[in-house]
C-alpha cells in the first residue's frame, strides 16, 4: 500500500497509561456505545418494518434511486473527510479548510434528502404516528440526521476555527480534525447499514 | 513547524495511506454501492440471495471505512478491540430480539 509520513509527532511522546491520547480513547468509547444505540434502533426497526396494520407499506414509499444518490453524497464526503485531515496533518492550510468545508456541504446536502424524503413521505400519509413502520423508520433515520446536523455544526466551527489564526489549524492540533473525522465516519458507516438493512432489504417483496 | 516544548503532544500515526489511495478506496466504496443498487433491480436473484448479498457488501464496506478512512488498520489494536467489543454487543443485540421475536423466520 502507498503510504506517505505525516509530519506530525510520531507515537511515543505521550506519558498516558495506554500511551494512547484520552480524548481519542475517549471517542472510540464514544463509538462503541453508539454502535449499541444503532443496534438498537435497527434491530427495532426490523421487529416492526412488516408488523403494521395499515400502510403505507415499506414497499409502497422507499424511494431507492433517490437514496442511493444520498448514499453516494455521504460516502464521498468521507472522502473528502480524510482528505482534510491529510491536509492538514501536512500542514496544506488552504486545502485543509477547502476539504473541511467541503465535507460540511457533503454533509448538508445529505440532510437535504432527508428533509425530501421525510416530506414526501408525510405526503404520501406515512408519519411517525400513521404505524409501528413509520415510528421505527422515522426513529432510526432521524436521530442518523440529528448524528450528521451535529457532524456539519463541528465541521463548521473547525472551519471557523481555522481562521482564528494565519497559520489555521496546526499539525500539532490535527487531533481535533481527526476526532471530528472519526465521528464523521462512523456516522458514514451507519448509514452504510441503514442503507441496507432499511432500503435494500427493507423494501423487497 | 516549531513545536512548543511546553505545548501538550498529541498523538498521531507516524504512516497514513496517501491522498490517491484515499480516492482509489472511494471509488471502490462508489462501485460496491452502484452493484448493490444495479442488482436491486434484478428480479431473478431470490430474497434470501439478495439479503445474502446486500449483508456481505455492507460489512465489506463497513471495514473499508473502518480500516483505512478512521485508521484503525494503522492504531492501536486496543482502539479496534474496543469498537468491535461495541459492535459484537450490538450484534448480539440484533441477533437476540430478532430471535426473541421472529425477525429470521
Amino acid at each position: 500500500m502507498a503510504t506517505h509520513s505525516t509530519t506530525a509527532p510520531h507515537e511515543g511522546h505521550l506519558t498516558t497509561t495506554t500511551g494512547l491520547d484520552h480524548r481519542k480513547l475517549l471517542m472510540w468509547t464514544f463509538l462503541a456505545s453508539e454502535c449499541l444505540f444503532f443496534g438498537a434502533l435497527i434491530a427495532t426497526f426490523l421487529l416492526f418494518k412488516d408488523a403494521s396494520v395499515s400502510g403505507p407499506t415499506p414497499q409502497e414509499v422507499l424511494n431507492i434511486p433517490v437514496t442511493s444518490t444520498s448514499t453516494f453524497v455521504l460516502l464521498t464526503s468521507s472522502l473528502t473527510m480524510v482528505l482534510a485531515l491529510a491536509a492538514i496533518q501536512r500542514g496544506d492550510i488552504v486545502s485543509g479548510r477547502v476539504w473541511i468545508l467541503a465535507t460540511a456541504v457533503l454533509g448538508a446536502t445529505f440532510l437535504g434528502f432527508q428533509v425530501f424524503e421525510f416530506k414526501e413521505f408525510i405526503d404520501a400519509g406515512l408519519k411517525p404516528s400513521t404505524n409501528v413502520f413509520g415510528a421505527s423508520f422515522f426513529t432510526l433515520t432521524g436521530f442518523h440526521g440529528a448524528h450528521v446536523t451535529l457532524g456539519v455544526i463541528w465541521l463548521m466551527s473547525l472551519f471557523i476555527y481555522s481562521f482564528k489564526s494565519k497559520d489555521g489549524i496546526p499539525v500539532t492540533k490535527s487531533l481535533d480534525v481527526e476526532l471530528a473525522g472519526l465521528y464523521w465516519h462512523f456516522v458514514d458507516i451507519v448509514w452504510v447499514v441503514i442503507f441496507t438493512v432499511v432500503y435494500l432489504i427493507g423494501s423487497l417483496e | 513547524m516549531q513545536h512548543n516544548e511546553n505545548e501538550p503532544v498529541e498523538q498521531h500515526d507516524s504512516v497514513h495511506p496517501s491522498p490517491a489511495k484515499y480516492i482509489q478506496i472511494a471509488v471502490i466504496l462508489t462501485l460496491i454501492t452502484a452493484f448493490e443498487v444495479a442488482i436491486y433491480y434484478v428480479e431473478a436473484i431470490s430474497k434470501e440471495a439478495f439479503i445474502t448479498i446486500f449483508l456481505g457488501m455492507s460489512v465489506v464496506k463497513f471495514i473499508i471505512v473502518a480500516m483505512f478512512y478512521m485508521h484503525l488498520k494503522f492504531d492501536s489494536r486496543l482502539l479496534t478491540m474496543l469498537f468491535v467489543a461495541g459492535l459484537v454487543l450490538a450484534t448480539f443485540i440484533l441477533v437476540t430480539l430478532g430471535a426473541l421475536f421472529g425477525i429470521f423466520t
